[in-house]
């Protein structure tokens, strides 16, 4: 497959949020560096799956992509336009082209909107895409394609059940034919037995309509599943990039590492042989990260230059994909383990 | 009898299991009705054991933990039937301030939610050395001291700094380390930790088990772990039971229930984990929707989901079937299911 024109650019992205103190005159006595320079690209019909620690920065990227929060600095560019840069009506056109669906299907609907005006508000919206006679039956085809009974197009959100309302988002993100969807933890709030019946349909519907995804997720295997290619975030900042195969065999960052070898895999057998490597600590606050490389305080492998010299995300020496760390080589943790 | 059950010394003086639960009913007197929320719940657990209480969303799981930790929510709860034996003696039937010392002293709990848990307007130490003075009657100085203690015990860096400290201040993961110090203040027999560590990421989750299996190890305690994660269950647990629409659809040793599971519900979970080797194909999933406690399904609750499914699931309620050993499952076809054939 020759790698087509990216449809998103993503590039040195900062989002800063100030800290302020006093009531009267607030001062900025500092910021939240909660995205901190990322860098990526997403092709069409792709999925980029996006791990990290909680508070790590990942809903919000998928904000500031969304263009629902302005960047400190950097662009992401969809489609070759800058959509951070743009305003009033083109804004508005940019954002047919790219979705989201929200992590908690129990509070992300208004719970005073049937199920039909929810999914058509961005008709609302956006009058143009569908003429306003057609938009009923436009509902009804959106509420057939993610599984639901177009009947059922006057109830309220709360006569679904969890997974069916994850639906109803997911039925919304699509009203307008976006090429982009950005999923924020769009499974984690579901029972076992409905995640899977979820992540079907994404699937489903990305080979339908060709479209591209940012899933960012909690759940690592769910990821892997989903994943063409996965970004592991912490602090901030992009620290390994990979594809899946390079992420879950051969990661090279000590966080990744970590992060791996700490998920809980699903058979007893062994289990006593599993090695693990439990990080110290908590991870530091995004007001004040550590110099250098910002893991260093919890990583096993620091050395002094960890502190002075902040290791880029790129390709080293033994290794196939881009990480962020001064000493980077490939580790089978997963598979080692047994 | 309140010295055997408030005394560490009492201990090991009963010979069977050491909490015992067994056909356990409860329901809620809603508007809508009556809510079965467990219906006939069995399960007990030993000393120094794990038993892990795996289930979907609402089928029971906290519910059952309240009732033995008596602190349902009455009404509209109301406990319709069963006993609850913790060394041979029916909880159910103590008075409310024998049952008050049990709680604390012989069972203790980490709730699902931390920070709702802790009350937002005093500092964390403060909270732990209240256990101190109102079950120890310790002094003020006495109980403070013990709090930096235990939150040194589960690791909160610097303790003595940060006694003081409100629980907004901490961490999602050092919260739910300083309900774990309160839950194990008393030297609990028994612990039952509610999710404790869903709404963390994998590295504190790592942490967090890893602390409980020590407390376990140093104490001997018995630990319920109520949880909806296969992989923390395959990780920590001697013994599973699975929950279904208030019921307990199987039980059995964690490798027994992996390798292979006798109830159309567990071995519908175990399928529906996404596994390396299937990556691009469609995923097992249940069919359908969790059931409507108020308007239970007829005959077995997982009958419109079930692969395995005949005529008469629709009318006859299934039993916990004995398999072998501690094995159960309730599900008339249970030998398919085992076999594997579908
Ligand atoms: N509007 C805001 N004002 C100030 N700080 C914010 C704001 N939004 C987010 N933050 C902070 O930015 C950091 C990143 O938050 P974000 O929600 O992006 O994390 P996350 O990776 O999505 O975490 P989670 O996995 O818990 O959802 C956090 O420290 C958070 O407290
Ligand atoms: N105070 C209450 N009043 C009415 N119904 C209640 C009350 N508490 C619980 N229930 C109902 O009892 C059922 C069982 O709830 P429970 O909290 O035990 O589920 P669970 O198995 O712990 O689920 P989860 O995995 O979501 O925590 C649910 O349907 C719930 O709505
Ligand atoms: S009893 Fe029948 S419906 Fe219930 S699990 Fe077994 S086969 Fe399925
Ligand atoms: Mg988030
Ligand atoms: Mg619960």
């Amino acid at each position: 497959m020759a790698p087509a024109e990216p449809i998103l650019q993503v590039r040195d992205l900062v989002k800063h949020f100030p800290l302020t103190q006093g009531i009267l005159f607030k001062r900025q006595i500092g910021a939240i560096k909660a995205v901190d320079g990322v860098s990526f690209d997403l092709h069409r019909g792709e999925t980029l799956g996006v791990v990290g620690e909680s508070g790590c920065g990942k809903s919000t990227l998928a904000k500031v992509m969304m263009a629902l929060e302005r960047p400190t600095s950097g662009s992401v560019m969809v489609n070759g336009k800058d959509i951070t840069k743009a305003k009033g009506a083109e804004l508005k056109r940019m954002r047919r082209n790219i979705q989201m669906v929200m992590q908690d299907p129990y509070t992300s609907l208004n719970p005073r909107m049937t199920v039909g005006d929810i999914i058509g508000e961005p008709f609302e919206i956006h009058s143009e895409v569908v003429p306003k006679g057609d938009r009923r039956k436009r509902v009804q085809e959106l509420l057939d394609v993610v599984g639901l009974n177009p009947d059922h197009i006057n109830r309220y959100p709360h006569q679904f059940s969890g997974g069916q309302r994850q639906r109803i988002g997911i039925a919304r993100g699509l009203a307008l034919q976006p090429e982009i969807i950005i999923c924020d933890e769009p499974v984690s709030a579901l029972d076992v037995s409905i995640q899977a019946q979820v992540m079907n349909l994404l699937d489903r519907l990305q080979k339908e309509f060709n479209l591209a995804y940012i899933f960012i997720a909690h759940d690592l295997s769910v990821v892997r599943h989903i994943s063409d290619r996965v970004a592991v975030m912490y602090l901030g900042k992009i620290v390994e990039l990979g594809g899946d195969n390079q992420i879950y065999e051969r990661p090279s960052h000590p966080y990744t590492q970590a992060l791996l070898s700490a998920v809980p895999v699903p058979n007893p057998e062994g289990r006593e042989a599993r090695q693990r490597i439990i990080l110290q600590g908590d991870p530091p606050s995004p007001a004040n990260p550590p110099s250098g490389c910002r893991f260093r305080t919890r990583c096993w492998k620091a050395q002094d230059i960890c502190a002075k010299e902040e290791p880029l995300l790129q390709i080293r020496p033994g290794t196939d994909h881009p990480s962020a760390c001064h000493f980077a080589e490939a580790l089978d943790v997963v598979h080692s383990q047994s | 009898m309140v010295e055997v059950l408030s005394e560490p010394a009492g201990r090991g003086s009963y010979s069977g299991a050491l909490l015992e639960v067994e056909d356990l009913h409860v329901e809620f007197h809603t508007r809508q009705g009556v809510a079965k929320a467990v219906n006939g719940v069995t399960y007990s657990v030993n000393p120094g054991e794990t038993l892990a209480v795996l289930g979907e969303s609402g089928s029971g799981k906290s519910v059952t933990a309240q009732t033995i930790m008596g602190i349902l929510d009455m009404p509209p709860g109301r406990i319709a039937g069963g006993q609850i034996r913790f060394r041979g003696v029916d909880i159910l039937k103590l008075p409310e301030d024998q049952r008050r010392r049990i709680r604390g002293e012989g069972i203790a709990m980490v709730f699902q939610d931390a920070l709702s848990a802790l009350n937002p307007v005093f500092p964390v130490g403060w909270q732990i050395a209240e256990m101190f003075r109102i079950h120890r009657g310790s002094s003020r100085s006495d109980a403070k001291k013990k709090a930096v203690e235990l939150m040194d015990r589960v690791r909160i860096p610097g303790a003595r700094d940060r006694v003081n400290d409100f629980p907004h201040q901490f961490s999602g993961g050092m919260r739910q380390r300083i309900m774990i110090a309160m839950a194990i203040a008393l030297d609990p027999e028994i612990l039952i930790a509610d999710e404790p560590t869903t709404a963390l990421d994998v590295t504190v989750q790592a942490q967090i088990m890893g602390l409980l299996a020590e407390l376990q190890r140093d104490s001997n305690m018995g630990l319920i772990l109520i949880t909806h994660d296969l992989g923390v269950v395959a990780d920590v647990a001697d013994k599973i039971a699975v929950m279904y629409g208030g019921r307990i659809v199987e039980t059995a040793p964690v490798h027994d229930l992996y390798a292979n599971p006798a109830h159309p519900y567990s071995k519908g979970l175990l399928e529906s984990i996404p596994r390396v080797d299937l990556k691009g194909q469609e995923l097992y999933a249940i069919k359908g929707m969790p059931p409507n406690l108020l308007d239970m399904p007829s005959g077995c609750a997982f009958h419109p989901r079930c692969p395995y499914r005949r005529e008469d699931c629709a009318t006859a309620v299934p039993p916990l079937y004995p398999i072998s050993g501690s094995r159960g499952s309730a599900c008339h076809y249970w030998r398919e299911v085992v076999d594997g054939s579908r």
